[in-house]
């Protein structure tokens, strides 16, 4: 027992209603130290909930909810966090200097003003007025006052939003520094890239549960799914024998199927139908993936009912 | 249980925070909100503006038409007026706008001392109404040349001061009721009724006998009552006022607090 690691954060049995909603239903969740996870899951599937319940921002209803071990309302604990969020309008009239400044000084032994503005490359925005900056500087100054306490484990939410692709590679660059130095973090994200470049571990949400958790590989597996979408003479049924469809189905007017290989389903369409029109040909987003994994479940409760 | 938490990180002295640190982040956060404000001339120019324009107005061109008193009279009353202001705006609708932008949500998720929020956004209030204060004070002196001892000019300067700290209640209060955008609009339609109905624009002899009789409900019509002392032209007792705005104080905080806790 005493070579136990505690978990730097930890939900079990998290339950969670507002009102008639069950927000969350019973979620376990747990993150060890150095170690980057990405919460993925629709809009409403309960992510926010869950960081804010690791936050101390809401009460779990029933479960436990630490951080390092304590309450998350608890100042003590909150101090070795840091925080980015999404939606948070920083006073427009401070420098960018100021806002680091008091944000470190809520923390007992913070980074240098310097240290902090050089990793999340703001060096030379210090002496701005945040009102006056670009989206994606606003959101490197958020990243840079999340980080400026030193902490251990720290939370981003859709931390790349608004920035290119220049911004968003250093931002992955210094998230990845900070977890080898032993900083754990949970992402929100989108994007599906970001949660491949940074993650050792994915969690998929929907419902309030944890519905899919493995590695970045493992998820991929599951979404490198192709869409292909056409108006056809082709007969659904037919189609979806085929050794190339996964699944098919009549979508309005046009065929819908999915393939994991999509140039050879394509050839075959254009063979079999020479009147075949409006071809598309979609990676599956993230979106869709969760959509499908989510589908999936939904599909297995029910079929647990019938089999009941 | 115990296991769990004597492995816990043990290697940095993280649980405390001297006590020195704990103290910077106070002085941070009120000079940061301070430097904030003092920035936004949205907020600060009508705050400075409305009480010494109409001071400059009806109690210096207007005023000694109505006889030698006025100036020192109106001195009280738009001081009163001027300090409900950084009150019940740099207050109320800064929390109701921070509420609505996520701003409060990012800083009750930081390990931000609670009391260093409302303890910066009341020094910033203060500050504020100390400006208003000096701004009406310099214009009765030089202006209005208005007959005033250095004594009543200090007790008036405390008066105001500390006079903040009602309406910051009530605009925590207000804050956490209101929301967003709106804010302002909502709450002009408390202070300026307000400040009418206590006497603060026209004195209340000249008013109805019904609204004279509602006055004392109102915390400005005390605050103007202890200004009003102040300057040496106060008919009542001093103590019932103060304990009676202190009374507003406790209960406007107590009520927002737990509105706060319950709603965030």
């Amino acid at each position: 027992m005493s070579t136990y690691i505690a978990p730097v954060a930890r939900l079990a049995g998290a339950v969670k209603h507002y009102g008639s909603l069950t927000a969350l239903d019973g979620l376990d969740l747990m993150l060890h130290r150095g170690e980057m996870l990405a919460l993925l899951g629709p809009n409403g599937a309960g992510k926010s909930t869950a960081i804010g319940l690791l936050l101390g921002l809401i009460r779990a209803d029933a479960g436990t909810v630490e951080l390092f071990g304590a309450d998350p309302q608890q100042l003590m604990a909150r101090r070795r966090i840091g925080v980015m969020l999404q939606a948070a309008s920083l006073p427009h009239t401070l420098h960018v200097g100021e806002l680091l400044r008091l944000t470190a000084s809520y923390y007992p032994a913070p980074r240098t003003l310097h240290e902090s503005a050089e990793l999340a490359g703001i060096v030379d925005l210090l002496k701005r007025p945040y009102g006056k900056l670009s989206g994606g500087q606003q959101r490197r100054v958020q990243f840079a006052m999340a980080l400026c306490g030193r902490p251990e484990l720290l939370f981003l939410d859709e931390p790349t939003v608004g920035m290119d692709i220049e911004a968003r590679q250093k931002l992955w660059a210094t998230i990845r520094q900070l977890v080898a130095e032993g900083c754990a973090v949970v992402l929100t994200t989108h994007y599906l890239e970001e949660a491949e470049a940074l993650a050792d571990r994915v969690c998929v949400m929907a419902r309030g549960k944890i519905i899919s958790e493995g590695s970045v590989d493992e998820l991929r597996a599951r979404v490198s799914l192709k869409r292909v979408r056409c108006m056809t003479r082709l007969d659904t049924q037919a189609v979806s024998s085929w050794p190339e469809v996964v699944e098919a189905r009549q979508e309005g007017e046009r065929l819908w199927m999915s393939t994991d290989a999509a140039e050879a389903l394509v050839r075959r369409l254009l063979h079999a139908d020479a009147q075949l029109s409006e071809l598309e040909v979609q990676r599956a987003g993230l979106a869709e993936a969760f959509t499908e994994l989510t589908r999936e479940t939904e599909h297995s409760v029910s079929d647990q009912r019938e089999a009941a | 249980m115990n296991t769990l938490v004597s492995t816990l990180d043990s290697s940095r002295p993280m649980n405390g925070m001297s006590s020195r640190r704990v103290w910077a982040a106070y002085v941070e956060e009120a000079r940061s909100e301070c430097l904030r404000y003092l920035r936004n001339p949205g907020f600060l120019l009508p705050t400075l503006l409305f009480p010494s324009v109409f001071y400059l107005m009806f109690g210096i061109f207007l005023g000694h038409a109505n006889g030698p008193d006025a100036p020192r009279y109106l001195l009280a009353s738009y001081g009163t007026f001027g300090v409900m202001a950084p009150g019940l705006f740099g207050f109320g609708v800064s929390l109701a706008l921070e509420r609505d932008t996520g701003l409060l949500t990012l800083k009750r998720a930081l390990p931000m001392p609670a009391g260093a929020y409302l303890l910066g956004k009341m020094i910033m209030a203060m500050m504020v109404a100390a400006i208003v204060a000096m701004l009406l004070l310099s214009m009765a002196t030089f202006l209005a040349h208005a007959s005033l001892s250095f004594s009543q000019m200090l007790s008036l300067f405390g008066t105001d001061l500390f006079g903040v700290l009602p309406f910051c209640g009530l605009g925590l209060l207000l804050g956490t009721l209101i929301k967003g955008q709106g804010a302002p609009g909502l709450v002009n339609m408390i202070y300026l009724p307000m400040a009418f109905l206590s006497g603060l624009w026209f004195p209340l002899s000249m008013m109805p006998a019904l609204i004279q009789q509602l006055a004392p409900v109102w915390p400005s019509y005390h605050l103007n009552q202890l200004a009003l002392s102040a300057v040496g032209l106060g008919q009542t007792a001093v103590w019932p006022h103060v304990l009676v705005l202190c009374a507003y104080t406790v209960a406007f905080v107590w009520w927002a607090a737990r509105r706060l806790r319950r709603y965030g």
